[in-house]
């Protein structure tokens, strides 16, 4: 006979203002096999858990019940207090009656206090059927794979490998660097961005433990947690690394010329190229695009003048595998495109450019030398409009949330033309100034004072040509006015977007992501760089719109993570897996269909006891199965179970209310 | 999925049964670890309300889902059921829902042939990130059901009296 525990917990007034808790505790006292029931204010406390850890003692429990918090929440923590007690952890069931009732029946509490007691009773019922279950060990890879080598893939890359674990960096261009490399100045140090990245990227190379992959993608991932293997494609650069040198006579004479990515089109690049001078390989790729010899089978020139030889237009995408244990995903952002803005003129009028245009022009490995230019006549500006929240905080024609780094970047970009063109003058329009941030309130405040520019709270309405300046209407909303002022050149504060490709990488990958794109985190405030699937990280713009300085403490923790899974040599798994009663087992196979993860194989049983006649049973391979389920519901036979979510544990649910 | 289920049978259920005034339906809510009931979590954390009438049970994957279990629910405690998994594409286990949204309309068919209304077994999808949507759809399921009234076609102690 089962003796079951029954805890119900208060949550201080979060369940009890809404919840009669003592009334639930006397419904759950008239279920037979209830021996204990309690309740107290906080169980998950440790004066709470005492009560559950001295009562499993005093009435030989067999089972335990805490109704409380969401078993998302708290699970973990009492299963603990369980194990500390001598009873084996998976003998606690959970009854959510926060999340799925006190909070949710606000305004009925005998409604919500009858479901509340409905919810006990339903966990005791299942908690009688649960069975003792026993952590499962397994053997763990260790290596990590990044995916992604903007400043995120790099800080977390090399923090891992600084560990001595040895990492697979995946980069989809032929250059690591990401989009910080495209900076002038950091804000709010005005930090010169190439000088505190490029010794990075180099030591990445250089790092004994750190295998770089450029011009790469992930193509598949299979496993689980400390045991996935990657497919990655690397593409074909119809360069050989191996011989190249790097001594850049085939771009210097190759003939093709496309729009320089690197800055942002404002000037044009090769056909062969590296993206920018500072590129880490410093080797060069084939636009295969663009390029002639490929395209048209004419030029081959860059084959010419290679002394090494190393060019090679024979060459053909190659799939590697690795095996890794754990993921990290930093694949960044990208900007979104100002076009839905038509009143402004975007598409137009040459002389409104984004901000990423701006920066590449006023750095100095810029297409400009670092003076910024009109695009319509290459002209210094004097007059420039900086119009902020281009986008982002926009339900109407873009995304709803803040973009976090444009306030701080424009500000930035004021000091930059401050310093560049004697004379001019900034405006900005503005919704709000968000510098929240370690100096940052100061920066913006400095800035002001410093470069004198005008800032005008209001939204920008309109923008219209005269003569060969740009006019732009305005609400100053202080003074309650429409304004007008005069620009040579407007820059577009454009919102952040996710990576166009994070939703496909996402699903390769199993992880969950929100519906602009980004990455899901396992939890917003306690577990903000691991993902709903274990073993996979997320760092930087990948998971939400971040400045470099998070960027970085997000990569540094996921590589805190990484190493954790790697600490040992093996690792603990979570026993709630499928296994096969073979006497019940009919060999159908319809298990090995369904599973995703190809846990299930078959094997020769003997047909009967000492018979020598063989028959066919599935098999279930522990370390692989996850646990979902699947092989369970198509099962014709009743023959495989999945432990903690037995068909008498549910069916004890559903008949109990 | 519902353009899917088309031809409908008619229902054998008998209007005639009048709930008692204060009948209040019993829902049973299976929900996916990873998608649902995390969004339904987020229903709570955000304080959405939604009638009282669902109980939840908390399962790995939709595709754990056996049409057992809406069988049992329908014969025993409850007067319909909703299962409610990852958006297509997004399963936790990669293709668990798929598994779950074919096996769910046969079995959907099957009630319907056997002469269940068409709402008593409802699907959805709601991701860890829809508490709003998990509250509308408990919201339409628990007016639907409301609306049939009480079930007793096949229930157990009709055949034991």
């Amino acid at each position: 006979m089962a003796r079951v525990g029954v805890f119900v917990c208060f949550c201080g007034a979060n369940i009890a203002d809404f919840v009669d808790v003592p009334a639930v505790v006397e419904e759950a006292k008239r279920i037979r096999e209830v021996k204990f029931a309690i309740d107290y204010k906080y169980m998950c406390s440790d004066p709470g858990q005492q009560q559950i850890r001295d009562a499993i003692v005093q009435h030989r429990l067999t089972s335990i019940v805490v109704a409380a918090c969401s078993p998302r929440m708290h699970e973990k923590t009492f299963r603990k207090a369980l194990s500390d007690a001598g009873m084996n952890p998976y003998l606690l069931e959970v009854a959510n009656i926060r999340e799925h009732s006190s909070w949710v029946h606000q305004k009925d509490k005998k409604a919500a206090t009858a479901k509340a007691a409905d919810l006990v009773r339903m966990a005791v019922a299942k908690s009688i059927a649960n069975e003792q279950l026993h952590e499962i060990s397994v053997p763990v890879t260790k290596r990590a794979l990044v995916i992604g080598g903007g400043i995120a893939g790099i800080q977390a890359a090399l923090d891992i490998a600084d560990a001595r674990i040895p990492v697979v960096l995946v980069e989809k261009s032929p250059s690591i660097g990401g989009k910080m490399a495209q900076l002038d100045e950091t804000f709010p140090t005005l930090d010169c961005s190439q000088c505190i990245l490029t010794p990075k990227m180099v030591d990445v190379a250089s790092h004994p433990y750190i295998e770089l992959i450029p011009y790469a993608e992930v193509l598949e991932l299979d496993g689980f947690v400390g045991n996935y293997k990657a497919k990655i494609k690397k593409k074909a650069s119809y360069v050989n690394f191996k011989t190249c040198t790097g001594c850049g006579a085939c771009w210097q004479k190759c003939p093709v010329k496309v729009p320089n990515e690197y800055n942002m089109g404002i000037d044009k690049r090769k056909a062969i190229y590296t993206p920018f001078p500072q590129a880490v390989p410093n080797k060069p790729v084939i636009d295969a695009r663009y390029c002639t010899m490929l395209t048209k089978g004419k030029c081959g020139i860059c084959s010419k003048v290679c002394e090494k030889g190393s060019i090679d237009y024979k060459m053909q995408d190659e799939i590697i595998e690795r095996e890794i244990g754990a993921v990290v995903v930093a694949t960044g952002y990208d900007l979104w495109d100002p076009k839905p803005y038509e009143e402004y003129g975007v598409g137009r009028f040459k002389d409104i450019i984004t901000s990423l245009e701006f920066e590449r022009m006023v750095s100095a490995n810029g297409p400009t030398n670092g003076v910024p230019v009109r695009p319509s006549d290459g002209k210094v500006p004097k007059n420039v409009v900086f119009i902020k929240c281009i986008g982002s905080r926009d339900e109407a024609k873009g995304i709803e949330y803040c973009s976090k780094i444009c306030c701080m970047y424009t500000t930035k970009h004021t000091i930059l033309l401050h310093h560049k063109v004697h004379g001019s003058h900034s405006y900005v329009f503005y919704m709000d100034i968000r510098a929240a941030g370690k100096g940052y309130e100061e920066f913006v405040k400095k800035a002001q004072v410093d470069t004198g520019a005008t800032y005008l709270r209001g939204r920008v309405s309109k923008i219209y040509k005269k003569g060969d300046k740009l006019m732009v209407r305005g609400e100053d909303a202080q003074i309650g006015q429409v304004v007008e002022v005069e620009a040579d050149l407007v820059v577009l504060a454009t919102a952040v977007v996710p990576n166009k490709d994070n939703p496909d990488l996402a699903r390769l990958l199993g992880v969950s992501y929100d519906k602009y794109g980004y990455m899901s985190e396992a939890h917003p405030k306690l577990r903000p760089v691991e993902t709903a699937k274990a073993g996979i990280f997320l760092a930087g713009c990948t998971q939400a719109p971040k400045d470099i300085p998070d960027t970085v403490a997000q990569a540094s923790a996921c590589a805190a993570k990484v190493c954790g899974i790697f600490a040992g040599d093996t690792m603990k798994k979570d026993p709630m897996i499928s296994t096969v009663n073979k006497e019940f087992c009919s060999g159908c196979q319809n298990c090995v269909t369904v599973c995703p993860y190809g846990a299930i194989v078959t094997e020769e049983v003997p047909m009967g006891h000492g018979s020598k006649e063989m028959r066919t049973v599935a098999k279930i391979n522990e370390g692989v199965c996850q646990g979902c389920g699947s092989c369970v519901a198509v099962c014709r036979s009743m023959a495989i179970s999945l432990a903690g979510f037995t068909d008498p544990q549910i069916i004890n649910e559903i008949v109990s209310i | 999925m519902e353009a899917a289920v088309n031809n409908q049978l008619v229902s054998i259920e008998k209007p005639e049964i009048v709930a008692p005034p204060d009948w209040e339906p019993v829902i049973i809510g299976i929900l996916c670890n990873w998608c649902s009931y995390a969004g339904s979590d987020l229903t709570g954390t955000s304080r959405i309300q939604y009638p009282p009438n669902i109980r939840i049970i908390r399962v790995p994957c939709s595709s754990r889902v056996d049409p057992w279990f809406l069988i049992k629910s329908l014969q025993t405690t409850a007067d319909g059921v909703l299962v409610s998994g990852c958006h297509p594409g997004d399963c936790h286990y990669i293709s668990g829902n798929y598994y779950a949204r074919r096996r769910f309309l046969v079995t959907k068919k099957l009630l319907n042939f056997v002469g269940f209304h068409e709402n008593r077994v409802q699907f959805s999808w709601v991701s860890a990130a829809e508490g709003p949507k998990f509250a509308k759809v408990v919201a339409k399921v628990t007016e639907d059901i409301k609306k049939l009234g009480p079930l007793h076609l096949y229930k157990k102690e009709n055949f034991e009296k």
